[in-house]
């Protein structure tokens, strides 16, 4: 059975209500997280990204200043300080399948809908750092690869050309999102 | 902690995109251990979390007086677009934290008043009895969840807060489609 070190992970926490990251700096600590960075807005939380450089970025939708959905799209800037590679989960109240869509075209990795759990967090830490996908920059999209499965019945406008390529099997963003947990 | 180099990057170029590999940067936090070591971490969390509920009360009741107080200054001054937001981002998070709380009636009751503010098209004509009766129902819902033999009553007017609420919004949406289709569309929440 193959377990996290949580002590060697580094976390970014956003989320601009006090409780829920009380709750989210609980849940990492009990997991075995030493590192919890938190900030309660996508203004902060951008600048902690680029100074602590997290592996793994935790991160609510709905905020002021910017929201979690801006952040996304700014880490994901191939030439960006700090590492646009980094696995974003997005944790929010938002439950709706279109608001799912537009995380996954913001380069969001996962997606959790509130409320949480600690089975659903660890699974969705535990699918970034064991299974990690290949990123893909197309002219307006840089983050990872959004196919899912192998059917090639996708026949619109951002459907990508030349030559295929491997496909990670793995649920859709929005089917994991209805899982259990 | 000292970072590890970033590991190589491996781009295949395409017609209209790139494809960009590398080995996993966190392989290393990944360890096996045997079924007998295994110490499970949800478990741990879950009881951390567990510890930590006798602070859900009072969480809960300053979450509602928040939700109240941006109320207050919509009543007081009208919908300006930050009034607007902040009843929305209290309302939201009530939500989002309600049922971890242990108050699933008053997150589902806010999340009726959440879809009331997200697809009114517009939010001065809203009956102001539709949106003040969500307010005071997860005011009273909170303040009565101890008391068990509320609990039906909380349930049922939590559903019929949701029902009129929706006849609303399919009504005033006839001719949006786009909002039409959210408030329609099911919840990705397990369990809604």
């Amino acid at each position: 059975m193959y377990r996290i070190d949580f002590n060697k992970l580094r976390f970014l926490v956003c989320d601009d209500n006090a409780h829920m990251r009380r709750i989210l700096r609980t849940l990492l600590h009990s997991f075995g997280a030493r590192e919890v960075y938190e900030s309660e807005d996508g203004a902060t939380a951008l600048e902690m990204f680029s100074h602590y450089v997290p592996d793994i970025v935790i991160t609510d939708w709905s905020m002021p200043i910017f929201d979690g959905l801006e952040l996304a799209q700014m880490i994901r800037q191939p030439d960006a300080n700090g590492n646009p590679y980094a696995p974003i989960i997005m944790l929010t109240g938002h439950s709706e399948k279109r608001r799912v869509t537009l995380a996954r075209d913001a380069g969001v990795t996962e997606f959790l809908a509130k409320p949480i759990s600690a089975k659903g967090l660890y699974q969705r830490i535990m699918n970034v750092v064991a299974n990690p996908r290949p990123f893909i920059k197309t002219k307006n999209y840089f983050g990872p690869d959004r196919r899912r499965n192998t059917t090639n019945s996708y026949v619109g406008p951002e459907r990508r050309t030349g030559g295929a390529m491997e496909v990670m099997q793995q649920p859709s963003l929005l089917d994991k999102a209805r899982m259990p947990g | 902690m000292a970072r590890p180099k970033p590991p190589t990057l491996q781009v295949k170029a395409f017609a209209d995109h790139h494809v960009i590999t590398q080995p996993n940067p966190l392989r290393g936090v990944m360890r096996y251990v045997e079924d007998k070591d295994f110490d499970d971490p949800v478990a741990r969390a879950e009881q951390a979390l567990q510890d930590l509920s006798g602070e859900f009360e009072k969480w809960m009741s300053i979450e509602c007086d928040r939700l109240a107080a941006a109320h207050a200054v919509i009543l007081k001054d009208g919908f300006s677009a930050l009034a607007r937001d902040e009843l929305f981002r209290a309302a939201h998070d009530i939500k989002g934290d309600a049922a971890t709380f242990g108050y699933p009636t008053a997150g589902a009751t806010a999340e009726s008043l959440c879809r009331i503010i997200e697809h009114a098209p517009d939010l001065t004509k809203v009956p102001g009895d539709l949106i003040a009766h969500h307010i005071n129902a997860i005011q009273a819902i909170v303040r009565e969840q101890s008391n068990s033999q509320r609990i039906g009553v909380a349930n049922e007017l939590s559903k019929r807060l949701r029902g009129v609420a929706d006849e609303y919004l399919v009504a005033i949406n006839r001719e949006r489609p786009e909002h039409l289709e959210a408030v329609l569309a099911p919840s990705i929440v397990p369990g809604d």
